[in-house]
């Protein structure tokens, strides 16, 4: 079985939701997410930013349903951690 | 997400909070000093039946309450739309699905409500007396006279839910509103009172 365990993910947002909001939208989807937030560039109507996800077991699809619910865009995947393991 | 924190959420993401509030307000405001008017004018007419003066009242309330409605969800859906279409063109992709989109749909609807409301809520309760009194429950004062302290009462109160707003004396807040209302309640004197 292999296991995603960090992702960092380069995001265009609204400024609304803030950061804090965003982060904690990501951290609920699951149990033991540990959600790392970079703001990179702020514009009149947007921001950049950068998300980094570590858990034992990512669901990388529900983070980028969450991203897009709450209004954000994902831009990239720039950094990934993935784990094999003994089913 | 509970249904109150959903909205909460959404006024936050538009910034529309503030809106909801001063609308409420203005729209309270205008439903209590329009009750007051309406009843001084039936005071200083000749004595109309009491069924007259509600149905009049009435009347009033319904058309402030629709009025407030409508016109609120009008503007605020095509400022919503126009926002949503400002955030689109700026992040280059299509928010309809997202919260952004849902809060367009949604908070021109809750505004609306509030804006109809607040005049509507506020006339029946200005009205209470009236309906009483038709009812054939003793009241210690004219229905009428009564009907006019609790308008003078409610738009005192509009006043501090203001000052509590702005956080400046609740009092000094309360009473500025209430001399509205007596100087609005002067002025039909003086024009209407001949």
């Amino acid at each position: 079985m292999v296991s995603v365990r960090r992702v960092v993910l380069d995001i265009l947002k609204p400024h609304q939701p803030n950061a804090l909001e965003f982060s904690r939208a990501i951290a609920e989807i699951g149990v033991d997410y540990r959600v790392r937030l970079t703001v990179l560039e702020v514009d009149e109507d947007t921001e950049t930013i950068q998300v980094e996800v570590q858990g034992s077991a990512i669901d990388f699809e529900m983070i980028e349903s969450t991203i897009t619910s709450i209004g954000g865009s994902l831009h990239s995947i720039d950094e990934v951690e993935v784990q094999s393991e003994a089913d | 997400m509970s249904l109150l924190h959903q909205v909460r959420f959404l006024l936050r993401i538009t910034r529309t909070h503030d809106i909801v509030r001063r609308y409420f307000v203005v729209n309270g405001f205008d439903g209590a000093l329009t009750m007051l008017g309406l009843i001084i004018g039936f005071l200083l007419s000749t004595s109309a039946d009491l069924s007259v003066i509600i149905n009049a009242c009435l009347g009033a309330a319904i058309a402030l309450g629709m009025s407030g409605l409508s016109s609120a969800y009008v503007s605020e859906a095509a400022e919503r739309k126009r926002a949503l279409g400002k955030l689109e063109g700026a992040m280059v992709t299509d928010l309809q699905e997202s919260a952004h989109g849902e809060a367009a749909r949604l908070v021109p609807l809750l505004i609306a409500l509030v804006n109809g409301a607040a005049p509507l809520i506020i006339s029946l309760l200005i009205l209470i007396p009236l309906w009483l009194s038709s009812a054939g429950i003793p009241l210690p004062l004219s229905p009428l006279y009564a009907a006019i302290i609790i308008a003078l009462l409610l738009i005192f109160l509009l006043g501090v839910f203001l000052g509590r707003i702005a956080d400046i004396s609740w009092l000094r807040s309360g009473l500025q509103t209430l001399l509205v209302a007596v100087m609005t309640a002067a002025l039909i004197y003086l024009f209407a009172g001949h």
